[in-house]
């Protein structure tokens, strides 16, 4: 802890700022309506939740577009039998 | 038996977002299943307060609309497992929901909880008649104040005309929930009263929420002053409002976190 962590540590707007940065990045590039990587996060995010409960930032998807070929990378982190049950 | 409840308010920005989480918490921590519903379509904002932004996936519309099962969009909360949240729809408007479409969800969830509660939307439109349509009782929520008095009054009578139980000719309970309450400055004369409140609105008084900067630190933490701050006057004013919407009588108590001379005085008895 720095030396004036005394002073900072029970402040609650870095928690907002940071929560509010991941939240608008996604909606933004999303509500636009025009960011690819955006609309399919959100198709396949939805495709998976109809069949198991998991978070937002478990599912991860990267559009990269190359000169003779682009990737589309598709990673999900799936949760455990616990949390699956919990939200059952 | 459910009980279906419609916090609103008329005005906008008086603390029925707040208020809903707040009173969530509380009844869900008494064992209560309860499940909060934001009615405010295209301006979401239960889900920010709740901190389960980045667990929503689907949401009421998908419900209404038959996109998506209840127990898809259902988001159970973390700390309090008997507290569930169903956010509104960010990118849609209240155009898609249609007044069957919200009596089959609430109907659904009456089953699976013992508490419905409804954040309102401000206003007195579609948004705002939706989320009272087919309740079983209200929280108007009011700040000691002209106008969030005067439209408190037009929601009121909203209530007892608009909704599904006024129709049946049945009785609608509303009760107020006065916040943002400064004792110092009610006591200079420079606010409203509560006597004058509820004499003007008459309708009986659920609590009274002190104005607090710890409902402001609550929502950049994402979770409710009943959750991250529970011995905060805003948050013993909550569970004693919860305490009371579940019938039992508790003195009415005017809650300050200031210790010293004030403190003593305004933490006093008002009813
Ligand atoms: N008791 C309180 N003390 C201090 N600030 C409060 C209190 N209650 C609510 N607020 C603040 O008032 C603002 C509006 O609160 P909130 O979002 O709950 O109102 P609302 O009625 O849901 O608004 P809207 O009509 O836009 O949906 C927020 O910034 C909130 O932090
Ligand atoms: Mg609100």
């Amino acid at each position: 802890m720095s030396l004036f962590g005394f002073l900072t540590r029970r402040s609650t707007a870095p928690v907002a700022r940071d929560r509010l940065q991941i939240l608008l990045s996604h909606e933004r590039a999303f509500v636009g309506g025009n960011d690819l990587a955006a609309t399919l996060q959100e198709e396949i995010l939805r495709v998976i939740a109809k069949h198991i409960a998991i978070d937002r930032d478990k599912v991860k998807v990267n559009l990269d577009r190359g000169e003779s070929f682009s990737t589309l990378e598709i990673d999900v982190e799936m949760p455990t039998d616990e949390e699956v049950r919990a939200r059952a | 038996m459910a009980e279906v409840l419609v916090v609103t308010s008329g005005k906008g920005g008086v603390g029925k977002t707040t208020s809903t989480a707040s009173l969530g918490v509380a009844l869900a921590q008494s064992g209560q299943k309860v499940v909060i519903v934001d009615f405010d379509v295209g301006l979401r904002n239960l889900d920010l307060i709740m901190g389960a932004e980045r667990r929503v996936v689907f949401d009421l519309i998908n419900v209404v609309q038959g996109d998506a099962k209840l127990a898809q969009a259902l988001i159970r909360d973390k700390r309090v497992d008997t507290l569930s949240l169903l956010a509104a729809s960010q990118t849609r408007d209240k155009d898609a929901l249609s007044e069957e479409g919200v009596e089959r969800v609430i109907g659904e969830l009456r089953e699976k909880f013992d508490w419905v509660i409804c954040d309102s939307p401000a206003g007195i439109e579609k948004g705002a008649a939706l989320a009272m349509k087919y309740a079983d009782r209200a929280v108007v929520v009011t700040n000691p104040e002209v106008s969030s008095v005067r439209d408190s009054d037009r929601i009121i009578g909203l209530l007892d005309s608009k909704t599904a139980k006024a129709e049946r000719g049945e009785r609608m309970e509303k009760q107020l929930l006065l916040t943002r309450y400064d004792p110092v400055r009610a006591e200079r004369g420079d606010m409203l009263k509560t006597d004058d409140v509820l004499e003007i609105l008459s309708i009986p008084l659920l609590g009274i929420i002190p104005d607090s900067e710890e409902v402001l630190k609550a929502s950049n933490l994402g979770s409710p002053v009943t959750l991250s701050s529970p011995t905060s006057a805003p948050a013993r004013a909550y569970f004693d409002a919860a305490k009371r919407l579940r019938g039992e009588t508790v003195p009415m108590t005017v809650h300050s976190d200031k210790s010293g001379l004030l403190g003593r005085l305004f933490g006093r008895r008002v009813a």
